[in-house]
């Protein structure tokens, strides 16, 4: 059966009532300092400005968007790698924004993280073992070094590296197999939830689909929530459930993927899936491309009103005013925040 | 139409202190005025390498040309002297890079940097240069363009970097624009924004182009025929219909099939090519697909490990003999031909 299929089907049999992550109103402004000898604060990038929403144990929800409009700071302010400015983060129906560093390291066996680059987040001088067991050890879980290596070996096999290669370094391994030790090591202290930050970018195509197949085959099997993050709207609507469009630290758009993309409410949403090329002459041909101009505005100086008024192509008087349009149910399940949306 | 460029046995190697790499292994491929060639491959297969050949620009050592020709507007451009060639490079041919900020300069003002070139080909003066060069930046849609010469690089976003690139490249009219991968680092909706811009010059400018991309989406909209690139050599080439609609090679199909869809929710898992990219540090002897290709698998085709099957054209390939490709078997017939 195809993972697609299986994807539709594992959403059925999601428990809606089972939330495993509760994100509500969170922000996170990074500090914009000045003076050489006296430093002094001088503004903000509001990288995550208000965000909220939840995540169901066992689905996967997307998070897109442009680079720098707060992707990543989102993910990492949910698993604390950055504390909140403001607002709540509950995972596993316990509050994190609030936890001591000691509480959070124990947390943080539940929720796990994989980056983007995995030739920069792997330490050269350890080998794939000592990387994937290193949690293990930070944690204390196995103090038998045999049993230990039978559980690293048998994770390995799990993500599709050969255990043989138990001893060797990173930089012995291509992207592909890199990025499969990344997993490895998010996966050995047996998480529920990961954040997988941008995972495949960095991979060669016909890598690609190598790594997101081994990410839905570990996701059935072991009942594991993403929150993945990345720019291939493509692969999203192939990966997840359900998406987040993020424009300049706020959700403009969130509901099911079916749904948004072929239903896109939000004209920062349409103009986005419309600049999507597709593979496909015959289709390329005959798009209709909405093309925003401008670039994105500065997250230290956003516009004031709705975020995307300075390119938005149906603005008009209100969309300058404050308050910024609210995230409202436009349609069941789908959530949209613009004026011209009711 | 009359044929461009003509490029015929290219062969270009590194010689470093890891060893040999076997960059590019025997390219040939035609260009006609006013076409678009849309090069894919996944990263090491070839593409900079083979385009910065025919301009003259692989660095030696640790590089070097073996052998073949690249014939433009009738003179071989290999054997021309360094000084011809930069005549010919900027004027006849511009080349656009992916990363806009290692290839402008950036202590000196865009406008000195524009009408640089504008002088030194078309010999204009301070004041003639200064307005073609505004002219350049208002036609690639940079906002207030007479006192943004005067801005330095870094005054520019990504997206209006590359449209200063551009701008230099059409600077003096070329016939031929080199693009390689102008757009991968650009987010989606600037990207989509540089290729509208770019379509809309190069019917004005009537000009040919070279489109070098990973991204099989991005070369369906704009490419008139795609060439498929695999460990330095051609695996497929046609014109975009065929090889994204008809398309006949293993790779080109595993390519195509491991691709999600934004347009459809996508009801099968991605089929996936299983192991890696070749190493370029081995003198490939048969295809350099076979140890990742399934067809090869399924039939049991012994000869693809030694033998290199060579570029020619498919089956009913519907008459115009511009469809080839690079293998033993014909998938679409579902047999291996010719074993
Ligand atoms: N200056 C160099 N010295 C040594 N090897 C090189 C050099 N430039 C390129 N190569 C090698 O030549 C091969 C082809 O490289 P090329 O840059 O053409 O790939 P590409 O298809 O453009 O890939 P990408 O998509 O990553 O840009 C690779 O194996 C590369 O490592
Ligand atoms: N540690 C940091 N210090 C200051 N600014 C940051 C930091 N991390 C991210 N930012 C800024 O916050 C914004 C959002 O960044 P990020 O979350 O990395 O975006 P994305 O992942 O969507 O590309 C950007 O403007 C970025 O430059
Ligand atoms: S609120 Fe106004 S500016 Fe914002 S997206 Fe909607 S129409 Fe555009
Ligand atoms: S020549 Fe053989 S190995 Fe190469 S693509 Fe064709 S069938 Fe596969
Ligand atoms: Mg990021
Ligand atoms: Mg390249």
């Amino acid at each position: 059966m195809s993972s697609q299929v299986m994807a539709r089907e594992k959403r059925k049999s999601l428990d809606e009532n089972d939330v495993i992550l509760e994100v509500t109103d969170l922000k996170k402004y990074f500090p914009i300092s000045a003076g050489i000898v006296f430093q002094r604060q001088v503004g903000a990038v509001r990288a995550v400005d208000g965000i909220s929403f939840h995540v169901i144990r066992g689905e996967t929800l997307g998070l897109v968007g442009e680079s720098g409009c707060g992707k990543s700071t989102t993910g990492r302010t949910i698993l604390q790698l950055y504390r909140p400015t403001e607002g709540s983060v509950r995972f596993e129906g316990q509050e994190l924004s609030t936890m001591s560093g000691n509480e959070l390291r124990q947390m943080r066996r539940r929720m796990q993280i994989i980056f983007q680059d995995p030739f920069a987040s792997l330490n050269p001088r350890m080998t794939v073992g000592s990387i994937v067991s290193e949690p293990l050890q930070i944690h204390k879980i196995y103090s038998n070094k045999k049993e230990r290596q039978q559980y690293v070996e048998a994770l390995m096999e799990k993500v599709g590296l050969n255990p043989y290669f138990i001893n060797r370094y990173p930089h012995e391994f291509s992207g592909g197999q890199r990025q499969r030790i990344g997993i490895a090591r998010a996966l050995a202290l047996e998480p529920s939830f990961i954040v997988a930050d941008e995972p495949i970018s960095a991979l060669d195509v016909s890598i690609q689909a190598q790594v997101v197949n081994l990410m839905e085959e570990l996701q059935d099997e072991l009942n594991l929530t993403y929150l993945f993050i990345a720019h291939d709207l493509s692969m999203v609507r192939h990966i997840c459930d359900r998406v987040a469009v993020m424009y300049l630290g706020k959700i403009v758009e969130l509901g099911p993927v079916d749904e948004v993309y072929d239903n896109p409410q939000h004209p920062y949403t349409q103009a986005l899936l419309s600049a999507v090329p597709v593979p496909d002459p015959q289709v390329e041909d005959s798009r209709q491309r909405i093309i925003i101009s401008g670039d994105l505005p500065s997250p230290a100086n956003p516009p004031t009103g709705c975020n995307f008024n300075t390119r938005c192509p149906v603005r008009f008087d209100l969309c300058f005013e404050e308050p910024d349009p609210p995230l409202i149910e436009a349609r069941p399940d789908h959530f949209v925040s613009c004026h011209r949306v009711t | 139409m009359s044929v461009l460029l003509d490029v015929k046995d290219l062969i270009v190697r590194f010689y470093t202190q890891e060893g040999t790499v076997y960059a590019v292994n025997g390219v040939s491929f035609e260009l006609e005025e006013g076409e678009t060639l849309g090069i894919v491959g996944e990263s090491g297969s070839g593409k900079s390498v083979s385009s910065l050949a025919l301009m003259g620009l692989i660095p030696s050592p640790p590089g070097k040309v073996e052998s073949g020709t690249v014939m433009f507007e009738g003179r071989d451009l290999l054997t021309l002297k360094p000084d011809q060639m930069r005549l010919i490079r900027g004027k006849e041919i511009a080349m656009i890079f992916q990363d806009p900020m290692t290839s402008l300069n950036p202590v000196l003002t865009i406008g000195t940097q524009i009408t640089e070139s504008l002088k030194l080909h078309e010999g204009m003066n301070t004041s003639q240069s200064r307005k073609r060069a505004a002219d350049l930046l208002d036609m690639v849609g940079i906002p207030d363009a007479y006192r943004r010469l005067d801005d330095y690089p870094h005054q520019f976003s990504g997206g209006m970097r590359q449209r200063v690139m551009i701008a230099m490249g059409l600077s003096c009219n070329p016939k031929l624009l080199i693009a390689d991968e102008p757009t991968t680092a650009l987010d989606v909706t600037i990207q989509a924004q540089i290729i509208e811009l770019v379509k809309q010059l190069k019917d004005e400018f009537n000009m040919a182009m070279i489109w070098i991309t990973h991204d099989l989406g991005v070369v369906a909209g704009i490419a008139d025929r795609i060439q498929v690139m695999y460990g330095g050599r051609i695996m497929e080439s046609g014109s975009s219909h065929e090889v994204f609609g008809d398309s006949r090679h293993p790779y080109t199909e595993g390519l195509l099939g491991s691709l999600p869809r934004l347009d459809s929710s996508g009801e099968e898992k991605l089929t996936q090519i299983e192991g890696s990219p070749p190493d370029m540090r081995n003198e490939p002897s048969g295809c350099p697909f076979a140890p990742r290709c399934d067809v090869r698998e399924e039939f049991n085709l012994e000869k693809c490990w030694d033998q290199r099957p060579p570029l020619e054209t498919v089956a009913d390939d519907g008459g115009d003999g511009t469809h080839v490709m690079s293998c033993w078997a014909d998938i679409r017939e579902g047999v291996a031909e010719n074993v």
